[in-house]
């Protein structure tokens, strides 16, 4: 891990909640799409707030895509879940929005089921797989050598 | 039988987004370290070999699907009820499927931060 990998999973956390805010911001304006005109869901992205959105949500996927080449699900998963922690902090900070005893109970386990999994390796290593490809990737092998059993 | 219609909904999510999630995970230990690739290829190379990952479109798919089915259990139940159950499942079936499927370590350590991470997203969202 060094901080390009730690800065990729910032901005898998940061894009995916920026997206899904300004999303969600967007479709309140646009109103209720009923069941039965699905296709008017087309004429949301005439909204701004949509367009924004939708950047974003790309932004997450190729940083959830990126983080994934060098890392495992497991691992990964958890930062995705931190975006809910950042929201909740701005509706609280920036919104100064009520949070609920029950949310804040919510954050600290997501934010400790995160630092718990960050304390360990950041990928399997498989040994057979690996010895084929040592040679190309070098710092791969480094990285995993480091890892508690 | 509303009830019935959101949680099917639920697991459909769940399900297309851990086949999903797995699926992209594989496609990208395929293709291998991007950053490293695009030092020694340049980016092009990168969407390239990324691009022409036949895993990499079926997770494409799957993920489109779950979010397909997500607007269909949003429109027969709460969003309150159906996405943190929806999320929160999906981060415990990513454990498993990853350990199934992916042979990734799935230690302890990573267990407990799986079921941490459930239980507060569903007290979050709650």
């Amino acid at each position: 891990m060094n901080f390009r990998k730690y800065l990729v999973l910032a901005g898998v956390t940061v894009f995916a909640v920026a997206g899904d805010s300004m999303l969600s911001h967007g479709m309140k304006q646009v109103g209720g799409i009923s069941i039965h005109h699905l296709q008017s869901v087309i004429f949301a992205v005439a909204n701004p707030w949509v367009v924004i959105g939708i950047l974003f949500l790309l932004g997450f996927f190729a940083t959830y895509t990126n983080a994934l080449s060098w890392a495992d699900l497991t691992y990964v998963m958890p930062a995705t879940a931190l975006g809910y922690v950042l929201l909740a902090l701005v509706a609280r900070f920036v919104l100064h929005e009520h949070i609920s005893p029950q949310r804040w109970i919510g954050i600290v386990l997501i934010t400790s089921g995160v630092g718990f999994v960050a304390g360990g390796p950041a990928l399997t290593e498989h040994p057979l797989k690996e010895a084929g490809k040592i040679v190309e990737e070098p710092h791969a092998a480094a990285v995993a050598g480091g890892v508690d059993r | 039988m509303r009830t019935i219609y959101t949680w099917s909904a639920i697991l459909v999510i769940v399900f297309a987004s851990v086949v999903g999630d797995v699926l992209l995970s594989h496609a990208m230990k395929q293709v291998g370290d991007v950053g490293e690739l695009r030092r020694r290829s340049g980016a092009f190379a990168v969407i390239m070999r990324t691009l022409s990952n036949r895993n990499f479109f079926l997770a494409v798919f799957s993920m489109a699907a779950a979010f397909f089915s997500l607007l269909f259990a949003l429109s027969w139940g709460d969003v309150s009820l159906v996405a943190p159950a929806a999320a929160s499942l999906t981060f415990i079936a990513n454990a498993v499927a990853a350990k199934i499927f992916l042979h990734e370590k799935v230690d302890r350590r990573r267990w407990i931060a799986a079921s941490l991470v459930a239980a507060g997203v569903a007290l979050l969202a709650g």
